[in-house]
């Protein structure tokens, strides 16, 4: 009986010690995630006004779907997505694929294509904004020079969000490429051996060995770039102040900030990000199961 | 190693020069688009206020202005800023590294009533985007829930929600798995207290994993903005990326550019220290959302 007690009270002790380690986490997750969670959802059927709060249903969805700024964010939103893919997840496959074959200069390739991920976004972000400027910027003056028509960049409906894509792509291509990079060096050499042995050219080679030996990570990252790139919010905030011209540059986190703190309106704050959660919830998920398969 | 080319192919006279040629290109092309900008961003810094918005923009600075830098110093009190930064990074990574690793550590090796379902949850944040949260995050700092408390302008507004990061708990709770149940059993029969176990035979063997998380600590707090933005509205508690934004507004173009290569100058020097570190980290940590 004594034995059982004792052991019984051991274990209350070791429980205790353990949640004891784990409460300062704890407290963190409670604080800033899983109570945030919540009250997103909570939020997005509420209304505050004058301090005070009422339930109003389905209202602030109803209210920000006929917003035109709504439809628009989201087709920024996509246009964006859609660019910053082409271009950064295309580009660094290909520098990837390039380094790799690469017998000198290695290092020193690899930080140059890094050295943009570390640089506060300030600094990335503010150069290329004096990059674009029509007047005395850069990229018109050396477009000039090739004799090729000078862009209006930001200044323009039609530009601003490709300059925007393009200056986000040189801030975090980086990322994407040492991780490409480092799938390549787990390809088995033998296999492209056989290919060539079989009399597979240089582009069959990567077509039936690089892209299918690098498939799962390739997807991979596709999920997780489309999360993040949806997420976009500083490059149009510091380039353009937010909207550009005629809102063509308003992506969805821009009106979440904009309806929360330029509008105190945080039920439709609320309400788009509730909308965003679910649209890239499907993501995510996609994500998790085939991060388990690779495992 | 063989890679996609064979070395007998490059070997051979025309694939010598064919790749000769292309070497130099990619070297040349890299450093034109990856270095050329900072390089433009030093320059810059030495123009004159006139030359740095001058039409056709000059290649080398004509007169060199080192005062800009000077200026820029006190102009855009990026001392303030920079110390700032230090600040919030590195008390950043001193809570991580405490509460994170006693509460992988725990999960790991303590295994209490309720740990799996605790770790599915700080997992299941994962699949959160972050901007989602921002609203009621920053509701949550501006009157904390209980104990009504405003964290706003003060440094644990930027400190205590960093420590809620399921990916270090991922990333910890892995490595001290593969740490050998036999040590802790071992210590726990010479009498080690738990705590006393994961200082003396935890923490020693886990320093690669202990690197990786201290640098994305000190990375993520040194690259946020909408964050700071929110919850440091005064000027005098802002970290370089909010503070020089705004104060760059009607300060001459090269002032701004003396400010920003100033500001790029550390993450670089640490990146260049700690390039193998971090691209290690970066590969082998796992890919992060």
């Amino acid at each position: 009986m004594a034995a059982i007690r004792t052991s019984t009270r051991q274990r209350v002790r070791q429980n205790l010690t353990a949640h004891g380690f784990l409460l300062g986490a704890l407290l963190c997750f409670g604080y800033f995630s899983w109570y945030p969670m919540v009250r997103e959802v909570v939020m997005s059927f509420q209304k505050t006004k004058r301090g005070r709060t009422t339930w109003v249903g389905l209202d602030n969805l109803d209210r920000i779907v006929q917003d035109p700024a709504f439809w628009q964010a989201w087709r920024n939103t996509l246009l964006f997505t859609v660019l910053a893919l082409l271009l950064g997840f295309a580009v660094p496959f290909v520098v990837a694929v390039l380094l790799n074959e690469l017998r000198h200069a290695k290092a020193y390739l690899r930080v140059l294509v890094y050295l943009p991920v570390m640089m506060p976004p300030v600094a990335s972000v503010l150069l290329f904004k004096y990059f674009y400027d029509p007047g005395h910027g850069l990229f018109n003056h050396l477009l000039a020079g090739l004799g090729l028509p000078t862009l209006a960049w930001l200044n323009s409906s039609t530009t601003a969000m490709f300059s925007v894509v393009l200056a986000a792509t040189w801030m975090t291509m980086g990322g994407a490429t040492l991780i490409y990079l480092a799938a390549l060096q787990n390809i088995p050499g033998e296999l492209y051996e056989a290919a060539e042995l079989d009399g597979a050219g240089l582009l069959r080679r990567i077509w039936h060995v690089t892209v299918p030996q690098t498939r799962l990570i390739l997807s991979l990252l596709l999920l997780l770039q489309i999360v993040a790139t949806m997420q976009v919010f500083v490059e149009p905030f510091l380039l353009t102040g937010g909207n550009g011209p005629e809102g063509s540059t308003t992506t969805v986190v821009y009106l979440i900030y904009q309806y929360a703190f330029n509008f105190d309106n945080y039920g439709s704050a609320s309400a788009l990000g509730l909308v965003m959660l679910l649209v890239l919830a499907g993501f995510s998920g996609l994500y998790v199961r085939l991060s388990r398969s690779a495992d | 190693m063989r890679t996609l080319i064979s070395d007998t192919q490059l070997n051979r006279p025309g694939g010598r020069r064919a790749y000769r040629i292309v070497l130099v290109l990619v070297v040349l092309v890299f450093t034109l688009v990856f270095l050329g900008p900072l390089y433009w961003l030093v320059t810059g810094g030495l123009k004159s206020t006139r030359e740095v918005i001058q039409n056709p923009p000059t290649l080398f600075p004509h007169q060199l202005h080192p005062a800009t830098y000077r200026e820029a110093w006190s102009q855009l009190r990026i001392g303030r800023l920079l110390f700032n930064t230090l600040y919030y990074a590195f008390g950043a990574l001193a809570l991580q590294l405490v509460f994170d690793v006693a509460a992988a550590y725990a999960l790991s090796k303590l295994r209490p009533v309720l740990g799996n379902l605790i770790l599915g949850m700080m997992l299941a944040t994962l699949m959160i985007p972050a901007a989602v949260l921002i609203v009621p995050q920053y509701l949550t700092v501006l009157d904390l829930p209980l104990l009504h408390v405003n964290l706003v302008n003060t440094p644990w507004a930027i400190w205590l929600p960093t420590v809620a990061n399921a990916f270090n708990i991922f990333l910890l709770k892995r490595f001290f798995d593969s740490i050998p149940e036999e040590l802790m059993a071992a210590a726990a029969i010479d009498g080690a207290s738990p705590l006393r176990a994961l200082w003396s035979i935890v923490l020693p063997m886990s320093r690669p994993i202990l690197g990786v998380v201290s640098i994305f600590a000190v990375v993520n707090v040194w690259k946020d903005f909408l964050w700071p933005l929110l919850v440091q509205p005064d000027p005098r508690n802002q970290p370089l990326n909010i503070g020089i934004n705004s104060l760059s507004l009607g300060v001459s173009q090269n002032v701004v550019i003396a400010a920003l290569a100033i500001a790029s100058a550390p993450t670089v020097v640490f990146f260049l220290i700690f390039q193998r570190n971090i691209m290690a980290g970066l590969t082998s940590g796992g890919l992060k959302g």
